[in-house]
């Protein structure tokens, strides 16, 4: 055993560990002093910016210029500069067909299978969505005992990974699950429900509202708590019934946080993949075949790979999402304006 | 207790159940089976025998048939019990089945042989947890590859990204240049921008970069985040700048003044940003499924979807490996639930 050298303190494991970081931060100081001297504060300021910037260049803003490159190119290579110039001719194939209220008619019937299936994908998420979160918020916003706990668990299942949540709802719907032990009990035979096109496209909309449903939810309740409880005081003073409260004054105010729940959720619901990919693989046919994974399957499958169409479908998705979001962006502005109340 | 009583019986303004009452305590109620109940079943199922897994009308809990060994005979028989044509009730075990006729005998008294209609015999049962079901993935399968995959994007992913971030957090907000504006829009534009649009061309750079089937091609995309930086810049304009003109006067250069005064002081945000990184990049699907082809090189969520494709038939290893799969998130769960719903509401961030 050392003996305590007087005057030094032990040191906290967290102390320990960081006594490489402080050595190897202090390392840094003396090339960066060099900088600083011949560069001035401004450099320090683009030193400090640049590896961020490098790394989101490369891997975000690069890639989403060679986007429009690549969806005006055709063939399967990879490397653009590979791949031969069609001009527009992956966008025309997008919307070559000869009837456009049927999408087998068309040259990429899968494609339109996929924008029909997101569309009401998108309805259903939006409503359903909107209605479980505001009347779950309304609730976590009464007088609870253990609210907090409440209130955690509508939110649990935000945290789980998409492949986690794909994996419990397919276990609990397929032919031995929980579903049809539940259903048994009432008489009915066991069912496989993900093998039936509409039951499975479904299972999409609702593993989804489960699982997102809790973060809109919070969203909502911090609206809700922020209206002020003697407006309420108020109204019943005047005798005023709680139905029309709830109309004249927790709707309107709430508006601005609606607002943002339901673009958050179109956006979320248009980029749909992860979780619908676990749970039905776009199956049965293509009954939950969305978006995304028509971009991925046209993009990587081996088979099928052509990846200037995928570029082409992912740029029109993009427009979509450009659009929703400087939607969302003008709402909160002005919602920002009367009130301003995010 | 009365304080449970009274929490149970509460109703709006006291006179008698109104039905906003009736409707929260059906919400409640109906949640706690509906959120908790798919992962509650998850994790009983994972302990459940291949053959309990089969069976329908499952159990809730665990069970086997029970097995007894005898004098004899190489493996353990599977125990039954019997109603003999006499009426008496006794605990026999299998040797063999011909059609409907099952071949027993007494675990007791081994020697005689005694032949019983099936439709005459029930299995013994006993509770029993599977824990090989846990235990074979780490020998049989690439389980602890892929752990360790996971791992090691998750943590190398979330330093980088608070280090890159913090840094350029810092710049954003603690000085004034040129372009400072136009950064900052070019960052928040990119909110926008979701993986799947740029999905095709991110994939050439990765590649052409050499970063194909490769860890760093996972983690380095992923760490430049918009909505770090957004959230640490926003904290770091809270704290005064005259902290920082002291720290020059006392000769402090600019990059001490970044790791030994903005950066502690910041903690609070880091925090933040760290959970959230752990959890998304733990949680990451698309990008490492395009990324990642070789098997050895799949992280955990990769893997299991996979090896549920492929392996149908063996639901009781995925089931337990999804239950490994969702310990570190319900750990952040129990141990930062009071923070994250509080927090999360405030930031408007996912």
């Amino acid at each position: 055993m050392m003996a305590d050298i007087p005057g030094k303190t032990n040191l906290s494991i967290g102390e320990i560990i960081m006594l490489p970081v402080r050595f190897a931060m202090g390392l840094i100081d003396f090339p960066l002093r060099w900088l600083q001297r011949t560069t001035g504060i401004g450099g320090m300021a683009t030193f400090f910016l640049l590896p961020n910037m490098l790394i989101f260049g490369i891997f975000v803003l690069l890639p989403f210029f060679i986007n429009f490159a690549y969806s005006m190119t055709g063939g399967t290579a990879l490397f653009l500069p590979d791949r031969n110039f069609v001009g527009m001719g992956q966008y025309s194939r997008l919307v070559d067909c000869s009837n456009y209220l049927d999408p087998n008619s068309c040259a990429e019937d899968t494609f339109w299978t996929a924008v029909g299936n997101t569309g009401w994908f998108v309805v259903l998420q939006v409503t359903l969505m909107i209605g479980f979160s505001l009347v779950t918020a309304l609730i976590l916003n009464r007088d609870l005992m253990a609210r907090s706990f409440w209130r955690a668990m509508f939110f649990f299942p935000v945290l789980l990974s998409p492949v986690v949540v794909g994996l419990i709802w397919k276990w609990i719907l397929q032919r031995q699950g929980l579903l049809n032990f539940g259903l048994y009990g009432f008489g009915f035979e066991p069912y496989a429900w993900l093998n039936d096109r509409n039951w499975s496209f479904a299972a999409t909309v609702g593993v989804s509202i489960w699982a997102h449903m809790g973060f809109y939810t919070l969203i909502l309740l911090a609206g809700l708590q922020a209206i002020p409880k003697d407006l309420y005081e108020a109204a019943e003073m005047d005798g005023t019934r709680p139905t029309r409260a709830f109309l004249r004054i927790t709707l309107p105010l709430l508006a601005p946080n609606l607002l943002v729940v339901i673009v958050l959720v179109l956006i979320r619901a248009v980029q749909i993949f992860d979780e619908v990919y676990v749970l039905t693989g776009g199956g049965p046919g293509t009954s939950t075949l969305y978006l995304t994974q028509y971009i991925y399957e046209t993009g990587f499958a081996t088979q099928l790979r052509n990846p200037g169409l995928a570029a082409a479908a992912s740029i029109l998705m993009g427009v979509v999402l450009v659009v929703l979001t400087l939607l969302q962006l003008g709402l909160s502005r002005s919602s920002e304006k009367n009130g301003g109340r995010k | 207790m009365s304080r449970v009583a009274q929490f149970l019986f509460r109703r709006r303004g006291g006179k008698g159940w109104h039905w906003t009452d009736i409707v929260t305590w059906v919400w409640l109620v109906g949640g706690l089976f509906i959120m908790f109940g798919p992962a509650v079943w998850l994790v009983g199922s994972s302990f459940k025998s291949p053959a309990a897994l089969a069976e329908f009308p499952p159990t809730i809990l665990p069970y086997v048939t029970q097995k007894v060994t005898v004098e004899g005979f190489d493996k353990p028989l599977d125990l039954y019990e019997v109603t003999l044509p006499d009426g008496v009730k006794a605990k026999l075990a299998e040797v063999r089945r011909i059609g409907v006729v099952s071949q027993m005998i007494d675990p007791g008294n081994p020697g005689e042989v005694i032949k019983v209609n099936i439709s005459q015999r029930s299995p013994v049962r006993e509770m029993s947890f599977a824990s090989e079901n846990y235990t074979e993935p780490f020998t049989h399968f690439d389980f602890v590859r892929y752990l360790w995959n996971s791992v090691f994007v998750t943590v190398v992913a979330t330093l980088i990204t608070l280090v890159v971030n913090s840094m350029a957090a810092f710049a954003l907000s603690k000085y004034e240049f040129r372009g400072r504006t136009v950064a900052m829009l070019v960052i928040l534009a990119t909110l926008m921008v979701p993986l799947s649009v740029i999905m095709v061309p991110l994939y050439s750079i990765v590649s052409a970069l050499g970063l194909f089937n490769n860890l760093w091609g996972v983690i380095l995309p992923t760490v430049a985040t918009p909505t770090g930086v957004f959230i640490l810049r926003q904290y770091m304009l809270t704290i005064p700048d005259e902290l920082v003109d002291a720290a020059r006067m006392d000769k402090a250069s600019e990059w001490q003044i970044y790791w030994r005064i903005i950066l502690p002081l910041t903690a609070p945000a880091l925090a933040v940003l760290a959970i959230f990184s752990v959890v998304w990049r733990w949680n990451d699907f698309l990008w490492p499924l395009i990324v990642l082809s070789r098997k050895e090189l799949y992280t955990l969520q990769v893997g299991l979807s996979i090896y549920s494709g492929e392996l149908n038939v063996q639901w009781h290893f995925i089931l337990a490996m999804t239950v490994v799969t969702m310990i570190p998130v319900v750990l952040v769960f129990i141990f930062l639930q009071r923070f994250i719903t509080t927090g999360i509401a405030g930031t408007g961030l996912k």
